[in-house]
């Protein structure tokens, strides 16, 4: 029975895997061929560095990622402090408008923003065209969502007298906030934020809707090469980000492990 | 600061809300009974009327199957894998779990076209058969590609509800049920089962939605003959540049959806007061 469970688990790790392997595999891969292996080399991860358009794409990736995931954090959490104060059916309606870009298809998602600028552009402001602003906006919009939702819960956990308590005693509501609120809900606004982040960089449809013809991240280039067939740089760089991500969030559960360990030891 | 000054922080988001959810959705109902004819917005419902063309309607019908599919082989697929992980000689390995989540990470576009590298004719799996002598096989381009596309990207989405249901299911129950004489059978279809219900319902609907609406991976995997709702979205947007009719079409598959939704929570309340009963 054991060694059934772990064949069992170990098929379903090698079909997810797979295509991983043979990704990573390739990014070493001397001849372009995705089929037959001739031998070692570093090249393409050289090549990576010189090619203008990926290193914009990725640029475009990261610095749409961090700036929306800075601004959802701000404007998410500030709506979660807002929304926690409501009353119920206030509080219901707000949450189920809030869950629409999480649950609705990305597609439409995409298209119906797209409607939404070009709508904008024709009739009210004339002269704008689909970019980076659109793109940062469309990033955003999906990404307030999940800060609110992750945040939500760790205020419905918060004591509100604690708060209170804080007023009582000569803070600010500002200062209140800062020094009482957020240091007790920061492990939602980071587990919101690192949502928010990674689906902002593997985003792909919304994105393709929205950023229009000059801008690109780096989901689109890769979209763009599976028409005109895949080049190793791009396996090169995916290897190289899922290292990045892989780390990011090992480093997260340690700094998590450490923060309750910090907690237990302190009482 | 009472609790109506606290009120006003949300002021900021919901103008945003409006703007960035509502907006859109209302301009997507507005273009999707409209046609546009000299430059003008004419009332009209002739975009609904040309979904019912048996060509589009086959479309519709290809992705609700291929979806309902995909969604009952990643149940069959995931949940052994769930319940395995859930199980207490692996409840320490939070590892493990963490490698079956892993994937969701690296791009899904670039997971997606590997298969194409390892399905082609020219590909991994086919020099494989050929060195144990078999023939070359076509394996792109066909329903069942896709098909696999969808149940490699989605399966992560049952696996991670259905596991921390189980996790939390109450031991107690089960030991209970043992103590009483109940075999391992009856305590996992009498017990386990109904009690992971709800981790399921979430996990369909996780599998299903994004799997019924997707048009990457039957543009990667599927080949023009092997269309879906999403593809015809997109080409409505990006080829045909018939904004009202992809609007349509983008209704539809938003009540399609939201039925499914309402009809999935239904199933998992009904269920509930079933194992109270």
């Amino acid at each position: 029975m054991r060694t059934m469970k772990k064949a069992y688990l170990s098929l379903v790790l090698i079909f997810m895997y797979a295509p991983i392997a043979v990704l990573i595999a390739f990014s070493f891969n001397e001849s372009r061929s995705r089929a037959n292996w001739t031998g070692f080399t570093l090249h393409w991860y050289g090549e990576l560095f010189r090619d203008q358009r990926i290193l914009s794409a990725l640029g475009t990736t990261f610095s749409i990622a961090l700036i929306s995931t800075v601004i959802a954090i701000i404007l998410g959490t500030t709506a979660a402090i807002g929304i926690n104060a409501m009353k119920p059916v206030g509080k219901k309606t707000t949450m189920t408008i809030n869950n629409i870009p999480v649950i609705n298809p990305d597609i439409v998602m995409g298209i119906s923003l797209m409607i939404l600028y070009v709508f904008v552009f024709r009739f009210f402001v004339a002269g704008l065209e689909l970019g980076y602003a659109t793109l940062l906006l469309a990033h955003l919009s999906f990404n307030t969502s999940y800060v609110v939702l992750s945040v939500l819960p760790k205020l419905r956990q918060l004591d509100p007298n604690v708060f209170e308590a804080a007023l009582d005693l000569g803070a600010t509501p500002l200062q209140g906030i800062r020094k009482v609120v957020v240091p007790e809900i920061i492990p939602g606004i980071i587990t919101g934020g690192l949502l928010a982040f990674t689906m902002s960089i593997d985003d792909f449809v919304v994105s393709f809707f929205t950023a229009g013809s000059g801008v690109e991240n780096l989901s689109m280039v890769i979209y763009s090469m599976t028409k005109r067939g895949i080049n190793p740089k791009i396996n090169a760089i995916s290897t190289l980000m899922f290292i990045f991500v892989m780390a990011l969030l090992y480093v997260v559960n340690m700094l998590d492990k450490n923060s309750k360990k910090k907690i237990i030891s302190s009482d | 600061m009472t609790k109506i000054h606290r009120r006003l922080f949300s002021i900021p988001y919901l103008v945003w809300t409006g703007i960035f959810i509502i907006l859109p959705l209302i301009l997507v109902f507005y273009y999707s009974l409209t046609i546009e004819s000299g430059g003008q917005f004419l009332f009209s419902t002739s975009n609904y009327a040309r979904l019912m063309d048996p060509v589009y309607l086959i479309v519709l019908q290809r992705s609700v199957v291929l979806a309902l599919l995909c969604t009952v082989i990643c149940i069959l697929l995931g949940y052994p894998v769930a319940y395995i992980l859930a199980s207490k000689e692996y409840i320490n390995k939070g590892f493990l779990l963490f490698l079956f989540l892993a994937p969701m990470w690296m791009n899904f576009l670039l997971r997606t076209y590997s298969w194409v590298s390892i399905l082609e004719r020219n590909g991994f799996l086919n020099s494989l058969f050929e060195l144990v002598g078999l023939p070359r096989m076509d394996m792109l381009y066909n329903n069942s590609a896709v098909l696999l596309g969808m149940v490699y990207n989605f399966l992560p989405f049952m696996i991670l509800p259905v596991y921390s249901v189980l996790r939390r299911s109450d031991q107690g129950i089960i030991e209970a049920a043992q103590d009483l004489g109940a075999n391992p059978r009856q305590v996992f279809f009498r017990l386990t089962l109904p009690l992971s219900i709800p981790g399921m319902i979430s996990g369909i609907t996780m599998v299903f939605m994004p799997a019924t609406s997707t048009f990457i991976i039957s543009d990667l995997l599927g080949g023009a003959q092997n269309m879906l709702v999403g593809n015809l979205i997109e080409q409505q947007f990006y080829r045909a540049n018939d904004w009202h009719y992809g609007s349509a079409i983008s209704v539809v598959l938003m009540v399609l959806l939201l039925l499914s939704f309402v009809i999935f929570t239904m199933v998992d309340k009904n269920e509930e007061e079933g194992i109270l009963f």
